[in-house]
């Protein structure tokens, strides 16, 4: 049965990469609990315009867990300590206790500066996948679909580490801010299979070479990154990508 | 059918060089959209991006769904251009035209929706005739499916702007020419 919750939003508010930043709060009255936690913060922009203030800037796009747009560190989790394996758009208000405060903050990062509020610039991630994550296609027909056989279980693992959003949760959780469980994902879904073998060397090393120019930290192995991944992937990734990355400097 | 080497190097040759922003066409663009922008911020009413957005899903759903009859859609062309005015005269945006303001941007796309809304509405108005997801309710077979009227309608129609959102668009007609296909009714029966 739904019931109504109150809840106190304290949202972060920051004007721009250089502004220093500041909590403010609202409070929210009788939210269904079957509202979605975005659709509760949509409604507290609604009362803010109303009163004449400028709404809280985050970011959102299908709200069905699939494009990796949302992005809120929510009391002190990404995504919100939802069911595991789900983002942002996922988390509903039954999820909070009546008169709770909830804390609303951005990836905080020094690979992701602040666009405003909790948006954040995410363009970093674009730039790794730029510099090896894609296999080199020459222009024309497709092949036949069976010239290349794949056995069952990689094409399975390959596209478990593809199912990677590029949200940047592992980012906001590590506390070196490093981008590993990211590109492992994007490193290993070629690695596993045949197409992506021609550049794989090159790909290792040009992804992470582009990561630590980005400013993203190492990987500690603390597996904070794994805990909160809505898609689940695994540090196994971040072993496969060391492992890829030896042999790729082995092979120089 | 080209052999594999020619379209690989085909698709090298597909070079567009980078255009200046120096053209007139740029700067006549970009004084139009600052315009826009100038005007959207000064109205200072007291409505919401988002009020105004989910009061035009109202309108279409209601009146401009996929059975759609001349009253009904008379009804909400009404209320769209009602709209429209609401949105001219009594937006609110928060904040500044400087840096990132999502309700500035919202409000850009909305007045094209509002816009498009009433393009499909008058269209739909116009078209005394069913065909696929046009259903127009006064124009259907006993059995309730869609009846074309292929001696007025056999055409492709696209509507012409004619400088203001005012003035009612000019209809553009380009013949549908079968020479093979033989036109007939959609039948799923047998």
């Amino acid at each position: 049965m739904a019931k109504n919750i109150s809840v106190t939003i304290k949202f972060w508010k920051q004007n721009g990469p250089k502004d220093k930043g500041h909590f403010d709060t609202h409070e929210l009255k009788n939210i269904p609990d079957d509202t979605s936690f975005l659709e509760a913060l949509d409604i507290m922009n609604e009362e803010l315009i109303g009163e004449g203030r400028e709404p809280f800037v985050f970011d959102h796009d299908c709200r069905e867990g699939i494009c990796g747009m949302c992005s809120l560190y929510i009391n002190g989790t990404p995504h919100g300590k939802t069911e595991r394996g789900a983002t942002t758009c996922q988390l509903y208000m039954r999820k909070f206790k009546d008169g709770e405060t909830i804390t609303v903050e951005p990836w905080r990062s020094a690979g992701f500066p602040v666009i405003k509020d909790c948006m954040v610039d995410r363009n970093a991630f674009d730039k790794i996948m730029q510099a090896g994550g894609y296999t080199t296609v020459r222009t024309g027909q497709a092949q036949d679909a069976n010239a290349i056989l794949i056995p069952k279980e990689d094409a399975d693992e390959a596209m478990d580490c593809a199912s990677c959003i590029g949200c940047g949760a592992c980012v906001a959780a590590c506390k070196n801010g490093s981008a590993m469980l990211f590109v492992s994902s994007k490193v290993s879904q070629l690695a596993l299979l045949p197409q992506g073998k021609v550049e794989a060397a090159k790909r290792a090393k040009a992804m992470v070479a582009k990561m630590d120019e980005l400013g993203f930290g190492n990987c500690t192995n603390t597996r904070a990154c794994e805990a909160v991944c809505p898609k689940c992937e695994t540090i196994s990734n971040i072993a496969r990508l060391n492992r890829e990355f030896i042999c790729a400097k082995l092979a120089d | 059918m080209l052999p594999y080497t020619i379209q690989n190097y085909l698709a090298d040759q597909a070079i567009w060089p980078r255009l200046s922003t120096d053209l007139p066409e740029f700067e006549a663009t970009e004084q139009a959209v600052e315009k826009e922008i100038d005007r959207l911020m000064n109205i200072k009413g007291k409505r919401s991006v988002d009020s105004i957005h989910k009061e035009l899903g109202h309108i279409m759903w209601e009146h401009v769904g996929m059975g759609r009859t001349k009253e009904g859609l008379e009804e909400g062309l009404k209320l769209l251009k009602a709209l429209r005015q609401e949105f001219d005269t009594n937006l609110f945006i928060p904040g500044s035209k400087e840096g990132l303001n999502v309700e500035l941007d919202k409000a850009i796309h909305l007045r094209d929706f509002i816009l498009m809304g009433e393009l499909v509405a008058y269209d739909a108005l116009h078209r005394e005739e069913s065909c696929g997801g046009h259903f127009r309710e006064e124009h259907q077979t006993e059995e309730g499916e869609a009846k074309r009227d292929d001696e007025n309608f056999f055409y492709v129609g696209c509507w012409d702007y004619q400088g203001s959102d005012d003035k009612a668009p000019e209809l553009v007609k380009e013949p549908l020419n079968y020479e093979i296909i033989k036109v007939q009714q959609r039948n799923y029966k047998n």
